[in-house]
């Protein structure tokens, strides 16, 4: 039995910050990873000989500022200049292309003149909404119960925030704020290519279609990300989802912590209503005086410390956290680039997105309500090897594509569904890069329940806990225990199911260290 | 009713299925569910005087309130309990899911044992308080006034253990008062002596068992009596053949009301508001401010409200407490406003009488702390006496006193005595 002063659970990217701010302070902690690397679901990994790809996340857009500056990522190798920034391309089936470029459209192309001052308009508004909700989606959670002065003060520079907009802003923020995505862009674009790429953005890895209530809030999540100082701006690091990665690691390993890879905890051991270790799978006990856990809320509860030792009451709110996903991940591994028609080779380095209309992308989405997957399902796709061929052998090419919506509990199950799904996909890219069945040298496509094994994500959900309303705020990962700490003494929550929720961002493994290190854990 | 304003029907089929869709829903026509005993009591009922407990028609009184508290003071008095609400729970994990749902140590509870025992939600609250039967090391009887389905099958998560309503399927007795054990005995049920107080057991009867108990809810020699609803009838029967020359009488809730404040128990939604029912936040109650801290146990494994409970401790959170009261005089001070110096309200009482066994006026009162607990002096309530259309305006001393407000020794006296 060894003993250590911090034991963080988990070595994905919310883990790794959380340890490397806590190793900062002086504290000794030890990285406890199931597999074998460190990274969960933003690592690279081989996935056909020569190929190498980002596993799930494939596109960095909201890592946090503070995290960048806390954990100093540029002097670890991090880089996120605007060079890299990646345009998206909303493809289309008959016709040119439309493609926003810079930070979230800056310049629209492809569309008329007036669409494109529609744009400017809306973008500008998107933009200054988002950025009400920042604050909010950065920080921890306002305490209703026992608001200190800080927080209270926090708060009203948010409120004063929303002042400064002036009424008739303010007013329509409001009005605005719980709507659907479908809705809003009805009322102020055009261009059913636009719309169907802004409808694909708000629904993204969310179990919402673009005409649900509150699908708006998905954009403004999507918007309140920066990168490079940039809102909205995407980048594809070099060396993938891995590489970011490895500087968070570095950064943690300079500042003193020591990570074990291969060694899954079993239990979280709790003595009168205290977490004070954590056994693992060969049943060795690690003890500890704070207890951080970067994995799903579900798994930490209900299987690592277990049902007997928490409230009922508490049990019944976290088994009530939805964690379905509906996102699949496709690798495909193609012997040379695919070309998608109408695209140039600056848009092959972009985000290709498919998802031609809002109404394309709301009929995806309601055979997911009943258990199928989308007959043409929507995506996006990123060549990553275009702009970083250590990835691929030469002249071959990686394709890495998110997918929706494949349900996590599919009717007839997933052995059944998964080829008659990879067939659909490949239609779907069939139609807009003709030629690329020819050109796949290996296929590899991950649906939810691939993802729920391979990354022990419950459900898929690369949320860990879906990022609606009623799972936002003060209500993640449950009402009551939003702010890092748990039922449990000593024992902390910092992964993605935490606020502000998922994404590689790092702010929920940076806010729980906060609150760790505020309450002297 | 429903048939005569229905339009015409379309077809035969379709007549037959809306008539079996009335008939499985002719429950509305009953708007009081009888018990199991229902046509023994019935045939009691000289004052046709009922209340509704838990959806049952319950009598409030037989043939006269006095006569009957005095039943179970001087004779035996059989009380139905069958609208309790029961719950049969079983399982390997059943102890320790008991253990984590209730407050006090169910480990220590052996089987063939009862005990009284409360149950709280996440933040410490007081749903509901009950009996506790242990029936094997693997099944348990849980007694209470109010329902809890799920809220014990969202407990269930995570335990080998089935939680299963048995309210209507168990008929239950109370047979309580100093002959009761004679009755039981003349009855038939050998070996029933030797019961201790909250012993239970299993005894043949009308081709099945009844489990018996010496329990009860009236500080008396006493005890409780399941039977599977279906020998209900024979058992009453048995019961009141045996009981005859010892004065075996039925009663109805108002005797067992006096009783029960004699003893010092409290009534849930009476003494104290549940935490599911309560609407306002200034409801709710802890353990701690009901008279239940004593079942607290900090030493066993976790259980819900655990962490509620200790963090109020520690932060003096706690605002009320419940007490006895003796008040001078003997007007019964029922409801009545508890005053500290005449003048500030500090509680109000919720059960009350002139208790004709000790000989004092007494009640049960919450008071908002220090007031009860540390502050005991100067204490008041306000009686409104009504005399002939006027209130008369009584304030009078309160003095906070132990319950029970009786101790009858022939409540645990072993053997227990043949009256």
């Amino acid at each position: 039995m060894t003993s250590s002063e911090t034991i963080v659970i988990g070595g994905g990217h919310n883990g790794l910050v959380a340890a490397a701010a806590l190793a900062k302070t002086g504290r000794k902690v030890l990285v406890l990873e199931a597999e074998s690397e460190v990274g969960g679901a933003a690592r690279t990994e081989e996935f056909a000989p020569g190929f190498r790809v980002s596993s799930i996340a494939h596109l960095l857009n909201r890592l946090h500022p503070d995290v960048v500056k806390a954990l100093e990522l540029d002097m670890h190798g991090l880089q996120c200049a605007r060079a890299d920034f990646m345009p998206s391309v909303a493809l289309s089936k008959d016709g040119p292309p439309l493609v926003l470029h810079g930070a979230y459209g800056e310049v629209l192309t492809g569309a008329s003149p007036s669409e494109q001052a529609a744009w400017k308009e809306l973008r500008a508004q998107l933009l200054r909404y988002a950025g009400i909700l920042k604050p909010f989606l950065s920080r921890r959670p306002p305490d209703l119960a026992g608001m200190s002065l800080l927080e209270t003060a926090s708060f009203g520079q948010a409120a004063l925030a929303l002042k400064k907009l002036g009424k008739e802003d303010m007013r329509d923020f409001l009005r605005v704020l719980l709507m659907n995505v479908a809705d809003l862009l009805d009322e102020q674009l055009a261009d059913i290519r636009l719309k169907g790429l802004l409808a694909f953005d708000a629904t993204l890895g969310s179990h919402l279609g673009p005409r649900s209530p509150t699908s708006l809030l998905g954009l403004y999540y999507r918007l309140a990300g920066e990168t490079g100082g940039a809102a909205g701006a995407q980048i594809q690091p070099q060396g993938g989802m891995g590489a970011v990665v490895a500087a968070i690691r570095a950064a943690a390993e300079k500042a003193g912590v020591t990570v074990l890879t291969s060694t899954p905890v079993a239990r979280i051991i709790v003595e009168k209503g205290r977490a004070v270790g954590v056994a693992l799978d060969t049943g060795e006990v690690l003890r500890a005086r704070t207890i951080v856990s970067a994995i799903n809320p579900a798994t930490t509860f209900l299987d690592l410390v277990g049902p007997r030792q928490i409230d009922t009451g508490f049990v019944r709110k976290v088994k009530n956290v939805r964690m379905k996903g509906d996102a699949a991940k496709l690798n495909l591994a193609l012997d040379r680039p695919p070309q998608f028609s109408g695209v140039d080779a600056a848009g092959h380095k972009g985000r290709l997105v498919i998802a031609p209309s809002p109404d394309h992308v709301e009929r995806a989405f309601n055979p997911s309500k009943y258990g199928e997957f989308s007959p043409e399902p929507v995506m996006e796709i990123t060549l990553p090897s275009l702009a970083d061929p250590s990835l691929a052998p030469s002249g071959a090419c990686v394709l890495s594509a998110v997918v929706q919506y494949a349900p996590y509990a599919l009717k007839e199950g997933w052995d059944a569904g998964k080829p008659k799904f990879l067939k659909a996909i490949m239609a779907q890219l069939e139609a807009y890069a003709p030629g690329i069945g020819k050109s796949v040298v290996h296929a590899e496509l991950l649906t939810p329940d691939d993802i729920e094994t391979r990354y022990r994500m419950p459900g898929g959900h690369w949320h860990h806990g879906e990022l609606q309303a009623d799972h936002m705020l003060i209500s993640r990962p449950v009402s009551g225990w939003s702010g890092y700490d748990t039922p449990i003494e000593g024992l902390f929550l910092a992964g993605a199911g935490s606020h502000p929720g998922g994404g590689v961002s790092g702010a929920p493994g940076l806010n729980a260290a906060r609150r760790i290190i505020a309450m002297k854990g | 009713m429903a048939q005569s304003t229905r339009k015409k029907p379309v077809s035969k089929t379709v007549n037959a299925a809306v008539s079996a869709r009335i008939a499985a829903q002719d429950h509305f026509r009953t708007l009081r569910l009888g018990t199991p005993f229902q046509p023994r009591i019935d045939a009691l009922a000289k004052t046709q005087d009922w209340y509704n407990w838990a959806g049952y028609r319950a009598p409030h009184s037989l043939w006269d309130e006095e006569l009957e508290y005095f039943a179970i003071r001087s004779q035996a008095a059989l009380f139905d309990i069958s609208p309790m609400t029961k719950y049969r729970i079983e399982g390997p994990d059943a102890e320790a899911f008991l253990d984590r749902v209730t407050l006090r140590d169910v480990t220590k509870l052996k089987p063939g044992r009862v005990h009284y025992t409360a149950w709280c939600d996440d933040e410490g609250f007081v749903l509901d308080d009950g009996t506790l039967f242990r029936l094997s090391p693997t099944r348990f009887r849980l007694c209470s006034q109010e329902r809890h389905l799920p809220w014990l099958l969202d407990s269930a998560i995570g335990f080998d253990v089935t939680v299963e309503e048995e309210t209507e399927a168990v008929a239950g007795l109370a047979l309580q008062g100093p002959t009761s054990f004679a009755v039981l005995r003349d009855a038939g049920f050998a070996s029933v002596e030797r019961l201790k107080i909250f012993d239970l057991a299993d005894f043949p009867h009308d081709g099945g068992t009844v489990g018996i108990s010496r329990t009860g809810f009236t500080g008396d020699l006493g005890y409780e009596l399941f039977v599977s609803a279906d020998r209900a009838l024979s058992l009453w029967d048995r019961l009141m053949a045996a009981g005859q020359l010892r004065g075996i009488r039925a009663i109805g809730y108002t005797a067992l009301n006096r009783a029960r404040l004699e003893a010092g128990l409290i009534v849930a939604n009476a003494d104290f508001t549940t935490a599911e029912h309560a609407i306002r936040a200034d409801r709710l109650r802890m353990p701690d401010e009901i008279g239940l801290g004593f079942m607290i146990d900090l030493e066993k494994s976790h259980f819900n409200g655990r962490r509620a409970i200790l963090d109020a401790r520690a932060k003096r959170k706690l605002r009320h407490v419940l007490v006895g009261l003796e008040i001078e005089g003997n007007i019964p001070a029922e409801h009545a406003i508890v005053y500290h110096k005449k003048s500030q309200e500090v509680g109000l009482v919720s059960a009350a009488m002139w208790s004709p066994m000790a000989k004092r006026n007494i009640a049960i009162a919450s008071l908002a702390r220090p007031y009860g607990d540390t502050m005991v002096d100067d204490l008041w309530v306000e009686i409104y006496a009504m005399r002939e259309l006027q209130y008369q305006k009584l304030m009078k001393r309160a003095k906070v006193v132990a319950r029970p407000f009786i101790k009858l020794d022939r409540r645990t006296a072993n053997p227990p005595a043949d009256f």
